[in-house]
């Protein structure tokens, strides 16, 4: 699925649905020599990509080439063997038949993801796949699913759904969403949160947090989609992707996040009082 | 029967009396089911050939006035609830303006369209004898949440129907109810002609389906399929009549673009098999030319000599159909988003929305709540923005001004159009909401 490609910058077309037919030169200049080629894994884009979290791969795919890397973008399907090359993963939200679709391959291709995750890879698991990332999903007639345990967290099924805009803060700073789901998730003693909840209910509507964050992975309720609006969030996933792909420190190009940055500031002043 | 009178005039006075203040549809139809729960029941019950309901996530309210159109041209006296408030609510207010006394109304079928979740909750007051399903996509998830859930519904409401459905067969999820009806009630299909169906990718998001295992049920002698001649003329065929004399067409509606074609193909399909033998290709012919696009779908205001053109936009799939529609024409284009709960509260969606179409001409303007998160997404797809101005009006203003002499359109949510269309009303001559413009 990956072949080497020269150092160049080409336009990647394929048919993945996460790719973009061309390179947008709206926010940034795309046509510099190419800093390195960093690869962008999307699990399972047609089972678990609802909710626009196809955007997310939109916006990495933009930036690293704004940035002067040169993005390969990799679609992993079920029964697809996984890339020996995946510097960045990223996952999203399904409904509960894209989920069932999706179980038999995630189990096999675990451990690859635990080894990957442990080695530091960047990971952004939104929604559904930030539940199946965890220890366990407890249906709410009581039986106890598991998870691949990457993030120590346990989710429980609910009868009440979370739906809503959101304002976290983060040690990324301010991060902005929508969140719709109803398992009830609870971290493990000890797990990082990704943010505290400002507006929203996060993981459970009880204690404030919101997502999971271990060493590199990083896991969220938040669709809207996530990145293209909380930019310092992709480029962070950026960054530590570039230091795996290429063993350098991460050299930012110049991007223009002045619409970013206004659709989130907005969002954060609607939505919190202070 | 008292109660029901008691429901009639208490339904009625507070019609009156929100049509006084200008308010909304729903308020006098929660009077009369506060007062007389079985009030639709009595209303509906005896219609001598039935009561349809039209459902399904896109297209519901332009193929309820095409059916409506169809019947009403072969002599039929039709109820409908035409204000697009199709929640059960609203089917009862539009049942107060009609009905009389003794709880009943004077019409031979009653045509109406309803929303997903609604369709299932007035089924359990009054079983349709009739039910046209369109199709099942994302829309405002805040209400549904997903995407099975509203299939499931549209299965529901089939198998609560008495004498007959009429599915897509391009639709998986609407085409596979077949299987889980009753024995006696009759189905059957409209869909495109296999000559066009790779156009379908136009009016689906590709993401959400997987349908590996689904195979489309076999063209039958009642089903009616679009076959387009040329990029406004089309027929709809029908298989029972060798020589072709049971086709409908051709013809050109006034909606431009395939949905329209197909919701068309619906009604027709629906129309034919309400009316049997009394169904007559060229009365349809003329029905269907004749029918206005309804408020929000493509509807046409004349500002200053040049067009300006309002479309809704509500869900990836609505988004999309209304690109491929126009995107052979690019004119100066403005896109105002909202967040309000009547819009569905999560921009997300945007994302699954193709804007290529977009990046010749560039977008003037966004606006609305969401203008930056709209102005970013446009600029992920490398389509220019030119200004952000979240205040409606503002950005109105500027759009107008700035381009005086050329026809214009303006992609926006459902709050969005509102407020827009209220400002645009004042300023130019523009008929009400829910009314159709003289002929």
């Amino acid at each position: 699925m990956s072949q080497p490609t020269p150092a160049n910058v080409e336009p990647i077309v394929n048919d993945d649905l996460a790719a973009m037919d061309v390179v947008p030169t709206t926010l940034g200049d795309p046509t510099g020599p190419s800093k390195g080629r960093v690869t962008v894994v999307h699990l399972y884009p047609r089972e678990m990509s609802i909710y626009g979290d196809l955007g997310n791969t939109r916006c990495l795919e933009a930036r690293l080439r704004w940035h002067g890397y040169e993005p390969n973008v990799i679609s992993h399907n079920p029964g697809d063997d996984f890339p020996d090359d995946a510097h960045l993963v990223v996952g999203g939200g399904g409904q509960d038949s894209g989920q069932v679709r999706v179980e038999a391959d995630l189990e096999k291709i675990g451990p690859e993801l635990k080894e990957l995750a442990e080695d530091g890879v960047p990971m952004l698991m939104i929604c559904g796949m930030y539940q199946l990332f965890g220890k366990a999903f407890i249906t709410v007639d009581g039986k106890t699913l598991p998870g691949l345990g990457i993030l120590d967290v346990t989710t429980r099924g609910n009868e009440k759904r979370m739906i809503g805009p959101v304002v976290l803060s983060t040690e990324f700073g301010d991060v902005v969403g929508y969140e719709n789901h109803s398992g009830s998730t609870v971290l493990g003693e000890g797990q990082e949160a990704f943010g505290s909840v400002r507006s929203g209910f996060g993981n459970n509507g009880e204690d404030g947090h919101e997502g999971a964050r271990t060493n590199n992975v990083v896991g969220s309720y938040l669709h809207g989609p996530i990145l293209p609006a909380n930019p310092h969030l992709a480029d962070w996933l950026i960054a530590r992707a570039v230091e795996k792909a290429l063993a350098q420190p991460f050299e930012p190009g110049e991007i223009d996040d002045r619409f970013a940055d206004q659709a989130r500031e907005r969002q954060v002043r609607r939505l919190t009082k202070s | 029967m008292l109660r029901t009178t008691a429901a009639v005039l208490a339904g009625k006075s507070a019609r009156v009396a929100t049509r006084l203040r200008g308010g909304g549809s729903a308020l006098p139809g929660l009077v009369v089911e506060k007062v007389d729960p079985k009030f639709l029941a009595t209303a509906l019950a005896d219609l001598p050939k039935g009561v349809v309901v039209v459902t399904g996530t896109n297209g519901k309210t332009t193929t309820t006035k095409m059916l409506v159109a169809l019947l009403r041209a072969h002599g039929l006296k039709v109820f409908t609830n035409p204000t697009g408030s199709n929640f059960t609510r609203g089917v009862i207010s539009s049942v107060l303006g009609e009905v009389s006394l003794r709880g009943t109304i004077d019409a031979d079928i009653a045509v109406l369209e309803l929303d997903e979740a609604h369709a299932l909750h007035f089924a359990k007051v009054v079983k349709p004898t009739h039910a046209l399903l369109l199709n099942v996509a994302r829309d405002q998830l805040d209400r549904f949440a997903e995407i099975d859930y509203t299939a499931k519904l549209l299965r529901q409401l089939a198998e609560q129907t008495t004498e007959g459905v009429v599915l897509n067969r391009d639709d998986s999820f609407v085409a596979r109810i077949e299987s889980t009806l009753k024995p006696n009630v009759e189905v059957s299909y409209f869909g495109v002609d296999e000559t066009i169906a790779e156009r379908l990718g136009e009016l689906m998001e590709q993401d959400v389906r997987s349908d590996d295992d689904f195979v489309q049920p076999l063209v039958s002698s009642g089903d009616g399929l679009l076959l387009p001649i040329d990029d406004r003329k089309f027929l709809v065929t029908f298989a029972d009549r060798a020589d072709g004399s049971a086709n409908v067409g051709p013809m050109q509606v006034r909606q431009h673009g395939l949905a329209a074609m197909i919701n068309a193909t619906a009604a027709t399909s629906m129309a034919r098999r309400l009316l049997g033998d009394d169904f007559l290709p060229a009365t349809a012919v003329s029905a269907l030319e004749a029918v206005q696009p309804p408020f929000g779908r493509g509807e046409v205001i004349d500002v200053d000599g040049q067009e300006l053109e309002l479309v809704l936009v509500k869900n990836p799939a609505g988004f999309t159909v209304a690109l491929s529609t126009y995107g052979g024409r690019p004119v100066a284009s403005m896109v105002a988003i909202n967040d309000n709960y009547a819009d569905g509260r999560d921009v997300s969606w945007l994302y699954d929305v193709n804007f290529a179409s977009l990046r010749e001409r560039g977008v003037e303007l966004t606006s609305g709540v969401r203008a930056y998160d709209m102005a970013l997404r446009l600029a992920y797809d490398g389509v220019e923005v030119r200004h952000v101005e979240p205040e409606l009006t503002s950005a109105l203003d500027t759009f107008l001004a700035e381009h005086p002499n050329e026809p214009k359109r303006i992609f926006c949510t459902y709050t969005a159009m509102m407020a827009l269309r209220r400002t645009l009303a004042e300023r130019y001559d523009l008929p009400d909401i829910g009314e159709d413009a003289p002929e």
